[in-house]
């Protein structure tokens, strides 16, 4: 059975080929770009799909296959890549969710001049995020998490013509790689540590048994074992890419990318990539003491709350989602803190699906408005565009977590329930609540504000979208509501899948334990209170208009510009951070035009002199060494045939003296 | 140092000195020919007659002809318009005298083993004709065909080419 | 003194006369008499040891004068013929006029 296994390097390397075959082409073959890129995905898909049947049929547990990269003397630096169930999901979801979206963007970047770069860029981050899911070496994933980084720069600044794109995918890059840094220091300190950087090797791995042991054992600074500092040092690096405070500044400004970028990375795969890491390292987050799992808890928790708040007052409609994932994002780490890993990632697939859904929702709004994102400005879309006010509908319901039928109830209600159940603290547990009932309050807003009332733009003829756009929300929807009834408590199938351990049969009878209902009941309330309230404010009558101020902000305007403004972070990085590393810069340029430069000068001056002397030299010393020795022979050639003077007598002459002279020497050596 | 040395010695000397110093090119080449004669009896001297009649007939008879006819040809005979000797004749005086000079010193110096006492005895000419035949043929052979290259080759180089008639003869005045 | 220093000495001189003759005199005929007389010392010298040395019936010094004698005139034959056409040339036999094969 093994026959599968072997072509599991073909899921990353084949997005891979379509990408450089795709920029190789040219950008006239549009068609040929998004098939191959589509093509390309299908096939990961489908063997995607086949190592998760393979898995799930139970012929296979768990398989990891290592060959060495290279060698710098004696050591080894071997790769590897692993296929167990969390692998097998995450790859399922990522393939998936990718082909709809690629599917998408055939409709949504067909005017668009660069529309084959586009299927390059994508086909590439795919290939580098199924190169991360599916590493067995930190360093293939750190590599494979770089260039993931890199799409995502290459994404968000894809309109780079205009400057606030170009700046936000700078933003992007620069904020992820200071988590980054963090990362490399854990994945270096780890490899000193354990000398290997595989993590599941046959017992010899960094996530293997002697090896945790290993790094439990012995303690660091402010007491902490060294497995939670590496921990938390990876932690920094996940925290940067999935946006988790303080580093998620870059999450609302990459919306200036196009939306299937947006749905793609910014929503269901590049961001999980770091509940993701977190999750594939919890054997060395949860070994030992808990430290580590409560700063991610902390964090996770406050970023949930803080987004949310942040998400009530905005007005774009792709910035509330990328707020509202955020705060997922948060939720996401703080149930794989406290519910361990099957919780975190049950949030995590159920979440991609239903926020690729509505950001490919508020793309096709926005391509049917013609590029109109400020949702005071748009409304009454339900009768004009009703696909997509169904689906969206689907997936506004599914993340404020509408009970029982929608899959974000049940991801989200786990989360609520095991971090109630947390024994450290129960503020976690409350900033998660209040969340929640943001996240229905700022939903319904949304809503009522872009799809209810009366158009606001009557003259630009808000159109539905073709079927290539709506096809794949509507497979979303579906998604986003049967995904939800593989992680009920009654037959909870993915979290034994997870953490590999027998399924059992489907019981209700778990329904009635107290706790589980205390929370059933309590989640439904948090949804109740948050439509309730949204529609409270916003459905009963029209929606102010573009020139009042939102309900919100006449009720509490000081609030509300705070809320707003995003609590100012990005101002205060701003003053800070970057006004520092401005000062570093420009003393950089001055050492460098100065003092550099001057060194280099010297440098220059000294080889040109050499330069000179050598030439000189050549010219004097050698050429005209060898002019005067050929003078000196042809002077002396000269003289010599003047010998020949034609006067026979003189030869007679010299030829008597040489054998005089011969004669002398004869008798010389004869004496005696 | 006997008579038969003695008297053969001083006419080769005196022909010899006379070549060097006559002004005369014809009476040089007589006097030429008297040290040829010298040599002649010297060789009867020394016992072999065969080469001292040879030297007769060859040098005296042939060779000393031969360059009275050069001179005749060439008009040598009218002498007395430059000098006779050529400029930095004192070199060629010194070089000689060096040279003889030189020999007469290796000469003294050497040990000989000299069986100088025998009698002089003649040599049949048969023992000649003998060796030339059985131990020297070769060269004998060489040296007539070099006697007939040698002819040949005189003929090419004085003959006259067939050209007008007053090119040829300018006997120089 | 010996016989046969006497005769050596005699050729040695001889032989001195030829090259004097040779280098000093301006006629190139008698630049060939000096040559000749030169020979002749030489074959001289020869004969002196063919018969005051060892094994004169091998008649060794004998014949190598024999064979001189014969190289000698076709030599002075030829050196005629010479003079000869170079005087047809130069319309001199002043050896210092005839210069023209100089470097």
């Amino acid at each position: 059975m093994h026959m599968l296994e072997n072509f599991l390097w073909l899921i990353p390397v084949l997005p891979l080929l379509a990408a450089l075959l795709s920029i190789l082409v040219g950008r006239h073959r549009r068609s040929l770009a998004a098939g191959l890129a589509i093509g390309a995905m299908s096939i990961s898909f489908l063997l995607s799909l086949g190592t998760l049947c393979q898995l799930i049929s139970g012929s296979l547990s768990s398989w990891q296959t290592t060959f060495v990269w290279f060698y710098f003397g004696q050591t080894t630096v071997p790769i590897g890549l692993i296929l167990d169930p969390l692998s097998a999901v995450m790859l399922t979801m990522v393939t998936f969710v990718s082909l709809l979206i690629f599917v998408y963007s055939v409709g949504y970047m067909a005017h668009d001049a660069r529309f084959a770069r586009f299927f390059s860029y994508l086909s590439f981050f795919a290939a580098a995020m199924l190169g991360v899911v599916l590493s067995n070496s930190l360093l293939l994933l750190f590599v494979c998490w770089e260039l993931v980084g890199l799409a995502s720069y290459l994404l968000i600044g894809f309109w780079f013509e205009r400057p606030s794109a170009a700046a936000a995918a700078k933003k992007a890059f620069l904020t992820t790689r200071i988590g980054d840094v963090f990362f490399f220091l854990g994945i270096v300190w780890l490899y000193a540590k354990t000398g290997t950087l595989l993590l599941k090797d046959g017992g010899r791995g960094c996530l293997d048994g002697p090896q945790l042991a290993l790094l439990v054992s012995q303690h660091t600074v402010m007491g902490l074992t060294v497995a939670a500092a590496i921990s938390l040092l990876i932690f920094c690096g996940a925290a940067g890419k999935s946006g988790q405070f303080p580093l998620h500044v870059w999450l609302p400004d990459a919306m200036e990318g196009p939306t299937p970028v947006s749905a793609l990375i910014h929503a269901a795969t590049m961001v999980a990539a770091g509940v993701y890491l977190i999750a594939r390292v919890y054997p060395l987050v949860s070994v030992g003491s808990h430290s580590a799992l409560t700063v991610i808890a902390w964090v996770g928790a406050f970023t949930a709350f803080f987004a949310a708040t942040i998400a009530i007052a905005q007005n774009d409609i792709k910035r509330i989602l990328a707020y509202s994932t955020i705060s997922q994002l948060g939720f996401m780490m703080l149930g794989l803190a406290t519910g361990g890993v099957a919780v975190g990632m049950f949030h995590l697939i159920t979440h991609a699906f239903f926020k690729a859904l509505l950001f490919l929702g508020a793309g096709s709004v926005i391509h049917g408005c013609s590029e109109e994102q400020d949702i005071r400005k748009m409304g009454g879309l339900r009768k004009l565009m009703p696909i997509t006010f169904v689906t969206y509908t689907v997936g506004m319901l599914a993340l404020s977590g509408f009970p029982l039928v929608f899959s974000g109830f049940w991801s989200k209600d786990a989360i609520l329930e095991s971090a109630h159940g947390w024994p450290l603290s129960q503020g976690p547990f409350l900033m998660a609540s209040v969340a929640a009932v943001l996240t229905a309050f700022y939903m319904t807003r949304q809503m009522f504000y872009v799809f209810f009332g009366e158009s606001r733009l009557p003259q630009v003829h808000p159109h539905e979208s073709p079927a290539v756009m709506t096809m794949p929300l509507i497979i979303l929807a579906a998604f986003a509501v049967v995904l939800g009834f593989m992680g009920t408590p009654a037959w909870p199938w993915f979290q034994n899948f997870i953490e590999m351990r027998q399924v059992p049969a489907a019981d209700f009878a778990n329904f009635m334990e107290p706790a589980f209902l205390g929370t059933l009941l309590l989640s439904t309330l948090i949804v109740a209170v948050g439509l309730g309230f949204g529609w409270f404010l916003y459905g009963r009558k029209a929606v102010p208009a573009m020139t009042e101020p939102d309900v919100l902000d006449a009720a509490s305007p000081g609030l509300f510009r705070v809320l707003a403004g995003k609590y100012f972070v990005d101002e205060f990085y701003e003053a800070t951070c970057v006004r520092v590393h401005g000062l570093f810069a420009r003393f950089c340029a001055w050492l460098d035009g100065h003092l550099w430069s001057n060194f280099i000068s010297m440098i220059k001056w000294d080889v040109l002199s050499f330069a000179r002397l050598s030439r000189n030299f050549d010219v004097a010393v050698i050429d005209g060494g060898f002019d005067s020795g050929c003078e000196t022979i042809q002077s002396g050639g000269e003289r010599t045939s003047q010998l020949q003077s034609g006067q026979e007598q003189r030869y007679l002459k010299w030829i008597g003296l040489a054998l005089f002279l011969l004669l002398v020497w004869l008798f010389w050596g004869a004496r005696g | 140092m006997n008579l038969s040395f003695l008297i053969p010695a001083i006419i080769l000397l005196v022909g010899a000195a006379a070549a060097n110093t006559l002004r005369n090119l014809v009476h040089c080449v007589l006097a030429l020919t008297l040290a040829f004669a010298g040599f002649a009896l010297l060789y009867f001297g020394l016992g072999a007659e065969f080469l001292g009649l040879v030297q007769l007939l060859v040098y005296v008879g042939a060779v000393a002809i031969l360059i009275a006819f050069t001179v005749l040809l060439t008009g040598g005979g009218t002498a007395g318009e430059q000098t006779v000797l050529s400029p930095r004749w004192l070199q060629g005086f010194l070089l000689a005298g060096a040279m003889f000079l030189l020999l007469g010193y290796g000469i003294s110096k050497s040990r000989f083993t000299a069986h100088a006492a025998t009698s002089v005895r003649s040599y049949p000419v048969s023992l000649i004709g003998d060796a030339l035949i059985t131990s020297y043929a070769l060269p004998l052979e060489m040296l007539g065909v070099l006697l007939t290259v040698a002819t040949i080759g005189g003929v090419v180089l004085a003959i006259r080419e067939p050209r007008q008639a007053s090119q040829s003869v300018k006997v120089d005045q | 003194m010996t016989s046969l220093t006497l005769y050596l000495l005699l050729a040695a001189l001889i032989f001195a006369a030829g090259l004097a003759l040779a280098v000093t005199r301006r006629n190139a005929i008698l630049v060939l008499a000096g040559v000749e007389l030169m020979l002749n010392a030489a074959n001289l010298n020869f004969l002196a040891f063919w018969r005051f040395g060892q094994h004169p019936e091998a008649l060794i010094g004998f014949l190598f004068v024999m064979f001189s004698i014969a190289i000698a005139a076709a030599e002075a034959a030829i050196g005629l013929a010479l003079i000869l056409a170079v005087f047809r040339q130069s319309h001199t036999i002043n050896i210092d006029q005839i210069e023209q094969l100089k470097g």
